[in-house]
């Protein structure tokens, strides 16, 4: 439960809606209580044939009961839900500050969509935590103590009944429910993995095993995997379905014992006859204040899982630390010197003694095979890690000294599979310099040989890009991902691997349009590749081998 | 972004999925029964809860009964009450073996489906998604059929039930009950049609903010890269303010239809307490059955109420069986002649493709009129822009689909005669990223010959240039791989492949980029193997690197759904498919 408290203490509710709506909450429950109480009442009172005059109190409370109940409800599920919303906002808010500093260089095996699904899916199941993990507990105690008060007020030994089956059915059922989902989620957890990795297996492989002739052979697996989960799940289902039936037997029980109680208190004249109808269903209906911990309870791992996904992320150290009086960064030459980096400890080095420099003005080609290390050099040159070994300067000064925003603004890395906002192409291409004019953007995209392509579109800079980029091909993407480095007025520019979803003929073209981007007066370009199209475009051809660099 | 519970097309999905799992599944029905019985059962259990209840209230107050006179009414309410909490344990786990059984039968369906009727119709990124609702679906599942079934099933009996008692009884409050219950399912239906439009112009506003929390977490590092991802930490908590302010919008709207309808239980309930106070006082009614009509009254709601909340659980759980179902329904895309012709061999005779056309289900076609000779022996290299239909043909030739025009014949025989898993094992294919499966890397090697002796498998591992690879694993071809093991580069597992078809030794052999992840020393070795493969077979290899054409005999390419033989050599050619690459090849040497 660690880290749902961790989660509470980065986003608290507000204490004064979390009040009003265990209020809310509480006097809903109360006013179904009275309903049925003020009813029993009403109607053992009327059988005693008084005045109907005599009964016209009764009545109207019970409608005031019923009218209150509802508008009371609908008040406190928009006050819990308004609750969450606000907290998860901020909690969303919270998790990309730290999310920032940690991409790309500080989240080693998360990928994309994964930190996806913790900032969209797990932070939006955390509403559970809000929703039925903090209020349905205030909500029981405080409910649950009202109902007890009124019975008090009518029988004190009936409080003593009702607090004692309210308290079992509020402890019995949550920790029932949650053992067995527990229990299931132990036991079933290993088959789940196996049999999910099989049908995933054929969903991939389907082709293959069907050339092979091993279809058969996959089906028999699946199906015997598919066997022995469910006769897990047969045996755990009635261990799931104690937990269901255990609130209903409870409050039949309550009643029970109840009447037993009230009985011999009419008898003696302690209690009047009166109001025996209305004790008892004054207990049927308290149970509505502990009947949703169960779920509750059930969904609290759920949300602590998801909770510790969140921590995971928000707790992971930078992998680039500020400096405290950062200095600001000059014109000069990028400077790799005797750079080492390696993952870890122990792991091997990735780069292992880098001697690099890059002047302004001029167009390096940096070739490579595929895991040499090449994106790792291109992500120390923008400081979004530091190496191991070794020192990187820009103009003399090392970037260890510099804020990475200000490296970053010197140095501008085009990353590897850029990524295109969903929204017009002016904005995708603006983010390269903010405040760019419409000229300078056509500008850009000419220069990376869009400009066909931006004259054939109807609506020119204006149009949208789709979805992460969806309506525009590889090609396209990575083009325009170069038109923000053209944009950019930085005095380097580092494109990782700019051409890897071009064809050859496109590929070579780029590299050269890229390699022209470099000018006396301009930047110098870093392109990173494993192209080997344009290279005579280039001032000199470097390789990266065994984590060093060799001449071209 | 939240869930399905807001968004109006799902509910209407999931409405047509819920009729169709009922038609489709026997283990479906089977637990729709089983709920119907339980469901009879706890309508009996509330109407003797209930009037056990009241004669017991009454004859001690009217009555004057002692305790000690009521003990045998008290023990059989206990038990009644007992049974109704065996009853509610019996929809939760008869709900989840239900759950379990109806998944297991979708499950076994859709992995026959997807081996033997339409064998390589998913694409990678789906699988995942769909692997996960064949299997975790069954959670969703079982909140449908343990709580949202069980209220549908006891929303339909038990109001009517409570009616039929109550009318010969009190028929004043049964009239009020028989108003106020069916007013519920119309005010939902009322208050829904007046707030769709609204739902859905909001929910369009929702999706489109949370597209934007998707772009900046997914766009994070082009962000930082260009110095604006602190401006965007804004930029989020201005997103999230209006997300929650337009979800709280759909919410008001949402819950409304929950608040008619707990007014509507509510005033009933207090309707008939009035009613039957009244009718007592005036003395036309007994205090026995008014109490009994006063407990029952709402439990006529309660079934109602609880099938609104639980209406998520349901859609929730129909997505699941959606996605399923969403695959099941392609058609099967190959289907076993009735009278099969034994399978021609490629190495005795040409095969030919004759004016083959393609196209994908909806799509512009991918082959208008492909035309094709293989002679046997034939190293034949298939070039063509990405996008092309070479894989596609490849499919065609693995008869993983037929032709929808032409044919493909070999020794006279058209292959659709041919039983498709007969013919398959003519030939050795190597996709463009062969599947690792879980298991060691000589299962994997073994995987079309599991019974191959282990020498052979030694072999085709190093013919296939994985020597290197398998020496720097500890365990060697033992070492586990795929799901749960070691996982291996493109390269590796495209090397793996090769080593099947070397195992495999099949007359015709089909390869699909061979080359494609590997980096140039490694290219120049798995080239070798390829030529070294080929040699004595009928073998067509897509390509769209140079290295790879080297050893064909010929070179065709696939242009806009057609074959063209460009004249020349295949070196020449070389020159004509890449020309920006060759020149760029002069400025540096591998």
């Amino acid at each position: 439960m660690r880290p749902l408290r961790e989660i509470l203490a980065v986003a608290p509710p507000s204490r004064r809606r979390l009040a009003l709506s265990v209020a809310l909450g509480a006097g809903a429950v109360l006013a179904a209580v009275g309903l049925l109480t003020t009813s029993g009442y009403l109607i053992s009172r009327a059988a005693q044939r008084p005045e109907i005059l005599a009964l016209g109190v009764a009545i109207v409370g019970v409608r005031f009961f019923g009218i209150s109940r509802a508008l009371l409800r609908y008040a406190e599920r928009l006050v819990s839900h308004d609750l969450a919303f606000r907290a998860l906002t901020d909690l969303r808010s919270h998790l990309f500050r730290r999310l920032v500093p940690l991409v790309p260089a500080g989240l080693p095996g998360l990928g994309r969509g994964e930190l996806l699904g913790r900032f969209v899916g797990d932070v939006d199941s955390l509403q559970d935590l809000y929703l039925r993990g903090l209020m349905p507990p205030a909500v029981a105690v405080v409910a649950g103590a009202g109902a007890i008060v009124v019975a008090f007020l009518i029988l004190p030994v009936a409080a003593l009944v009702l607090a004692l089956s309210l308290l079992a059915a509020g402890v019995l059922v949550p920790l029932v429910t949650r053992a067995a989902n527990r229990r299931a989620g132990r036991r079933q957890g290993a088959a789940r993995a196996e049999l999910t990795g099989q049908v995933l297996e054929v969903a991939t492989g389907s082709a293959e095993l069907a050339v092979a002739g091993r279809a058969d052979d996959w089906i028999a697996r699946a199906d015997a995997s598919g066997a022995r989960l469910a006769e897990l799940q047969r045996s755990d289902a009635v261990a799931g379905g104690l937990a269901a039936g255990l609130l209903t037997a409870i409050a039949g029980a309550a009643v029970v014992v109840m009447l037993a109680v009230a009985i011999p208190a009419v008898d003696s004249g302690v209690l009047a006859g009166v109001m025996l109808a209305a004790l008892a269903l004054l207990a049927m209906a308290s149970f509505e204040a502990v009947a949703p911990l169960g779920v509750a309870a059930a969904g609290i791992d759920a949300c602590a899982t998801a909770a510790g996904r969140i921590e995971a992320v928000i707790d992971r150290e930078p992998p680039v630390a500020e400096p405290a009086r950062p200095l600001t960064p000059r014109r000069g030459v990028l400077r790799f010197d005797r750079v080492r980096f390696r993952y870890e400890e122990d792991a091997p080095w990735v780069l292992d003694g880098v001697d690099l420099a890059l002047s302004p003005g001029r167009a390096v080609a940096l070739l490579g095979p595929s895991g040499a290390g090449k994106s790792t050099l291109a992500e120390l040159a923008v400081r979004f890690r530091d190496p191991t070994l070794g020192r990187i300067e820009l103009a003399g000064v090392p970037l260890a000294a510099m804020a990475g925003d200000d490296v970053r603004a010197a140095v501008r890395l085009a990353p590897q599979d850029a990524y295109l906002f969903t929204s017009t192409l002016r904005d995708n291409v603006a983010l390269g310099r903010s405040g760019a004019g419409d000229a300078a953007i056509c500008e850009a995209l000419e220069a990376v040989g869009l400009g066909p392509w931006l004259d054939s579109l109807p609506d020119g800079l204006d149009t949208e890009v789709g979805e992460a980029g969806a309506k525009v091909s590889g090609g396209q993407r990575q083009r325009i991902a170069a038109a923000r480095g053209f944009l950019a007025a930085a005095d380097f520019l580092v494109f990782d691997e700019p051409t890897a979803h071009l064809d050859p003929a496109g590929a070579a073209d780029l590299q050269r349009r890229i390699a022209n981007l470099a000018a006396d007066d301009g930047p110098g370009v870093l392109v990173i590749t494993h192209e080997r199209a344009a290279l005579d475009a280039f001032d000199e051809v470097l390789e990266l081998r065994a984590g060093r660099i060799v001449t071209g | 972004m939240s869930s399905s519970r807001q968004d109006p097309e799902a509910r209407v999905r999931a409405r047509a999925t819920q009729r169709r799992l009922g038609k489709a599944s026997r283990a479906a029905r089977a637990q729709l029964a089983a709920t119907v019985v339980l469901g009879c059962l706890a309508t009996a259990l509330i109407i003797a809860q209930a009037t056990l209840l009241a004669h017991i209230v009454v004859d001690a107050f009217l009555g004057g009964a002692s305790l000690s006179a009521l003990v045998p009414q008290l023990a059989w309410l206990l038990a009644v009450s007992l049974a109704r909490g065996t009853v509610d344990l019996g929809f939760e786990a008869t709900g989840r073996i239900g759950a379990s059984r109806v998944m297991a039968e979708l499950r076994s369906r859709l992995v026959r489906h997807l081996l033997k009727e339409r064998p390589g119709a998913l694409s990678g990124e789906r699988s995942g998604a769909l692997a996960a609702a064949t299997v975790q679906g069954v959670d969703a599942l079982e909140a449908y059929y343990a709580r949202y079934m069980p209220q549908a099933v006891l929303a339909a009996l038990t109001p009517l039930a409570i009616l039929a008692w109550a009318v010969p009884r009190d028929w004043e409050a049964a009239a009020i009950l028989a108003v106020t219950a069916p007013l519920v399912p119309v005010f939902m239906v009322l208050i829904g049609r007046l707030a769709e439009g609204a739902t859905r112009r909001r929910w369009q506003r929702l999706s489109r903010l949370s597209a934007r929390f998707f772009d900046l977490v997914g766009g994070l590092e082009t962000l930082r890269a260009n110095g604006r991802a602190e401006a965007q930490a804004d930029s989020i908590a201005a997103a999230g303010e209006s997300y929650r302010r337009e979800t709280m919008a759909t919410l008001r709207v949402g819950f409304l239809s929950a608040l008619v309808l707990e007014l509507l239980a509510m005033i009933g309930v207090a309707l008939v307490a009035a009613t039957v106070g009244i009718q007592l006082a005036e003395g036309s009614l007994g205090l026995t059955a008014g109490l009994t009509v006063l407990i029952l009254a709402p439990e006529v709601y309660m079934p109602l109420r609880r099938l609104g909340s639980e209406f998520h659980a349901g859609a929730d759980a129909m997505a699941a069986a959606e996605a399923i179902f969403e695959v099941l329904d392609r058609p099967v895309a190959v289907s076993a002649p009735a009278d099969p012709i034994p399978a021609p061999d490629p190495l005795d005779a040409p095969l030919l493709l004759e004016g083959v056309e393609f196209s994908h289900a909806g799509r512009e076609p991918v082959l208008r009129g492909v035309d094709l000779r293989l002679a046997p022996g034939e190293t034949v290299a298939l070039v063509g822009p990405s996008g092309g239909g070479k894989s596609t043909l490849l499919s065609l030739l693995l008869r993983l689909a037929e032709p929808d025009a032409g044919a493909i014949r070999c020794g006279g025989v058209d292959l659709r005669d041919v039983d498709p898993e007969a013919w398959r094992r003519r030939v050795a294919w190597v996709p463009q990223r062969p599947t690792i499966f879980a298991g060691t890397i000589a299962d994997n090697i073994a995987l079309g010959r599991p019974d191959a002796p282990r020498s052979e498998i030694e072999d085709a591992a190093l013919d296939a240039m994985l020597g290197p690879v398998v020496g720097s694993l500890s365990e060697g071809l033992d070492t586990r791989v795929g799901d749960g093991g070691r996982r291996l580069s493109a390269g590796q597992a495209q090397r793996i492949g090769l080593a099947r078809a070397f195992l495999l030794d099949a007359p015709l052999l089909l390869l699909d980029e061979p080359t494609a992840h590997l980096d140039a020393g490694t290219e120049r070795e798995v080239v070798a193997a390829v030529e070294h493969l080929a040699a004595g077979r009928t073998a067509l290899i897509v390509a769209h690197r140079e290295a790879a054409v080297r050893g064909a005999d010929r070179v065709v390419e696939l242009r806009d759904g057609r074959i063209t033989t460009p004249d020349g050599s295949p070196s020449d050619l070389l020159g004509h498919i890449w020309p920006k690459r060759s020149e760029g090849l002069g400025g540096v040497t591998a």
